[in-house]
């Protein structure tokens, strides 16, 4: 006897079938590309046309609508792709307006430009001297990929932002640094080479000791001297996959400021804030400080595969959160939840790499709860002896806004190498703001007082930052400006953000 | 260590294929015309899932040359994935016999002169697995492409009576039917998003197939409706569409 259910099943499968069949008839698979490309043109009207993909494709099959990750700005690009150098030497020697993106981190529009080349399909590995912990690769490699070779045979990346979803070339282009950046400087600190293709096709190795100057400039260089290959990276000896973490309530802005110290001669070393806390609470919330843990520090259990940790649960946020959703209401629950939560003192636990470094990397497309408008993060930095009074100024003239940011992330940093260097000796605030009317003008002034106090603000993160405050900002703007460029073909490489700060026009 | 033999090793399918049975432990022969162009892919794979790699000399047009470069392998493998294909041109093939018998001898015969060998051996080990990717195309003749789609039919056939006479030797035959995927063979056609495979959604259906001991796959899934549909389109009607 048949059951219902499968009839119903039946009956949901041919209706399926159906629709799917009028597609599939007008659409066998596979014919040769001149045949398919007229057939189209014969079907104008037809269905396919309504499908998205083959819509955009009809058109120009590299006309693609690109954000990155603050999803602000979208836009109409040329999108290219390369597997191998000659066809990226085609591509560069064919292109006036054009800048490498790997996998579209940058929150705003430094991957972006008129012509787009992504490194993502130049993803090999080249190398891996296990003994000495060296590693080579093309430059579309993910960071995740990487370490999911090297993490099982004792080594770690030396510096890691909070995603490990970027490429090598990203990580360099940006030269990104994360909670080790008071210690370990930033990930371009640990290259021992790298070669670029420049703007005449040629390919150029470089490194701290031959070809320094493209060296320098292409560290953090935000992809301006061309197209970044492969790199070789010295890696770190590590005992396990785990991190031995301490977890400390934080009172207000003083006492963040003196744990931070504290703190110094810790690896790992960040701190959430509650951007909302006003008055005697200004500045609470918590750090968290790690160690690479020793073996004999994990749990039995854990001891048995030190060096292995079991894939998390992966999360996604399906769809864009309406605007509605972050306001300073929720903000405030959400801030006031999550500092009620953290016990008082110090909590020590054993975390693995994943949780400690990247636990936003768990939530795929966590971007999307910023509504479809999407959002900037406005990262500065302020001198240390500044900072206290930077930050309080700053977070007043939040308060009266009306713009209210999300996540709010410190740090204390050192000094960084490089012609465009971010870090300074101080504390650096990264702040989320959805975007909306006014938001940039708002941020405008947050500008004159970081500028004020001798700060800046972090590249990789900036989708609206004006010219004046760059040059004013960056210590050698002029030098960079100059060495881009000599070495840089007439300004082939650039970016929207190169050309509004001024480094390109 | 399990040892798998990529025929065809050059294109995206069988990159990604590569990929899928080194993560799953496979030592992998990369195999193609030109094999030194495989080296870095080799080298890639071997950091990636510490396995072993290595590329080999091999023209599936070439057939006399199939047996000794059999010989040459050792280990002999336990998987053996057959991606070599040509899609060629319909309309030159009509009128230029060279075009039709390229297309015929890459798809069909050349599968056929070295899977001859391969099942030979299987037969006397009783082990192993042979993998075929066939095409949704080979599924019913149609006027634009049925020079490729009959080829593709022909293997179909053959990897079905091949997996008849192997079954009672314990080695097992999969017939892998890939819709539209989105490699270097398909650049720039307007594929239609819902129904087009990504090179490594095709090779972790492979991988599963395998595994799952599945006879017949389509690769994604809902090929085997469509398929199921357009080979129930009554003849009388068929000829007269436009396909």
């Amino acid at each position: 006897m048949i059951k219902l259910g499968n009839v119903v099943k039946f009956l949901a499968v041919l209706i399926l079938g159906s629709i799917a069949g009028i597609i599939g008839t007008l659409l066998l698979a596979p014919r040769s590309g001149r045949e398919t490309r007229q057939s189209i043109k014969q079907k104008g009207q037809n269905v396919l046309h309504k499908l998205k993909s083959a819509r955009e494709k009809s058109a120009d099959p590299n006309m693609k609508e690109i954000s990155n990750w603050g999803n602000y700005p979208q836009v109409q690009v040329k999108f290219h792709e390369f597997e191998d150098l000659e066809t990226l030497r085609k591509l560069i020697t064919q292109s006036d307006e054009v800048i490498a993106r790997g996998n579209g981190r940058c929150y705003g529009d430094s991957a972006l430009a008129p012509e787009i080349i992504s490194s993502l399909r130049y993803n090999k590995f080249l190398s891996f001297d296990k003994e000495q912990g060296i590693i080579r690769c093309q430059s579309g490699v993910l960071l995740s990929e990487i370490l999911d070779v090297i993490v099982p045979q004792g080594w770690f990346l030396p510096v890691t932002p909070g995603t490990k979803l970027i490429t090598v070339g990203g990580a360099i282009a940006s030269d990104v640094h994360g909670k080790s950046q008071h210690k370990a400087g930033n990930f371009s600190d640990h290259l021992i080479d790298m070669e670029i293709m420049v703007g005449d096709g040629t390919i150029v190795k470089c490194s701290h000791t031959e070809n320094t100057e493209l060296f320098l400039t292409t560290c953090g260089g935000m992809g301006l001297t061309g197209v970044i290959l492969n790199a070789t990276m010295q890696l770190i000896p590590v005992e396990t996959a785990y991190i031995r973490q301490e977890s400390i309530k934080i009172h207000n802005f003083d006492h963040m400021m003196a744990v931070f110290e504290e703190s110094e001669n810790w690896n790992y070393s960040v701190a959430w804030m509650d951007c909302l806390a006003r008055g005697k609470h200004l500045g609470r919330g918590f750090l968290t400080r790690g160690e690479h843990a020793k073996i004999e520090e994990l749990s039995s259990k854990q001891q048995q595969k030190p060096l292995l940790i079991s894939e998390r649960l992966k999360l996604n946020v399906p769809f864009n959160f309406p605007s509605f959703a972050l306001n300073t209401f929720s903000v405030t629950a959400f801030n006031t939840a999550l500092y009620l939560k953290q016990p008082n003192g110090t909590v020590e636990s054993i975390e693995s790499y994943d949780t400690f470094f990247y636990p936003l990397d768990s939530i795929q497309n966590w971007n999307r709860i910023y509504g479809k408008q999407g959002f900037t993060q406005y990262q500065f930095i302020l001198p240390k002896a500044a900072s206290r009074e930077g930050v309080h100024r700053i977070l007043d003239r939040i308060a009266e806004s009306g713009h209210v940011p999300f996540l709010a992330v410190l740090k204390l940093y050192r000094q960084q190498n490089g012609y465009l260097p971010f870090g300074i000796e101080g504390f650096s605030l990264a702040l989320d703001f959805p975007i909306k009317n006014g938001l940039f003008d708002f941020l405008d002034e947050l500008d004159e007082i970081v500028l004020e106090y001798g700060g800046r603000l972090y590249l990789t993160k900036d989708v609206r930052m004006n010219k004046s405050m760059f040059t004013q900002s960056y210590p050698n703007v002029e030098r960079f400006i100059n060495n881009v460029r000599d070495l840089n073909h007439g300004n082939k490489f650039k970016s929207f953000q190169s050309d509004r700060v001024g480094i390109t026009q | 260590m399990k040892d798998v033999l990529i025929l065809g090793a050059a294109s995206d399918i069988a990159k990604a294929v590569a990929h899928q049975y080194a993560a799953d432990g496979y030592n992998v022969v990369l195999a193609a015309r030109n094999a030194a162009r495989l080296a870095e892919t080799a080298t890639d794979i071997k950091i990636r899932y510490q396995v072993e790699a290595t590329t080999a000399e091999f023209d599936a047009l070439d057939f006399a040359g199939h047996a000794a470069f059999y010989d040459a392998l050792t280990p002999k493998p336990d998987v053996v994935v057959v991606v070599f294909g040509y899609l060629g041109d319909q309309d030159k093939a009509q009128v230029d016999f060279t075009e039709t018998q390229r297309i015929i001898d890459t798809n069909y015969t050349g599968a056929v002169s070295i899977l001859n060998i391969v099942a030979n051996d299987m037969e006397r080990r009783r082990a192993g697995t042979i993998i075929g990717v066939s095409s949704v195309a080979g599924d019913r003749g149609r006027g634009s492409n049925y020079i490729y789609g009959s080829a593709k039919a022909a293997l179909t056939a053959y990897l079905s009576g091949l997996r008849n006479r192997l079954a009672k030797s314990n080695v097992h035959v999969v017939t892998v039917k890939p819709g539209f995927v989105r490699t270097k063979m398909t650049e720039g056609l307007p594929l239609p998003g819902p129904v087009t495979a990504k090179p490594e959604q095709v090779a972790k259906d492979v991988l599963k197939a395998d595994h799952k001991k599945l006879n017949q796959i389509y690769s994604l899934w809902m090929w085997r409706y469509l398929m199921m549909i357009i080979r129930n389109i009554p003849e009388p009607i068929f000829k007269k569409m436009k396909l």
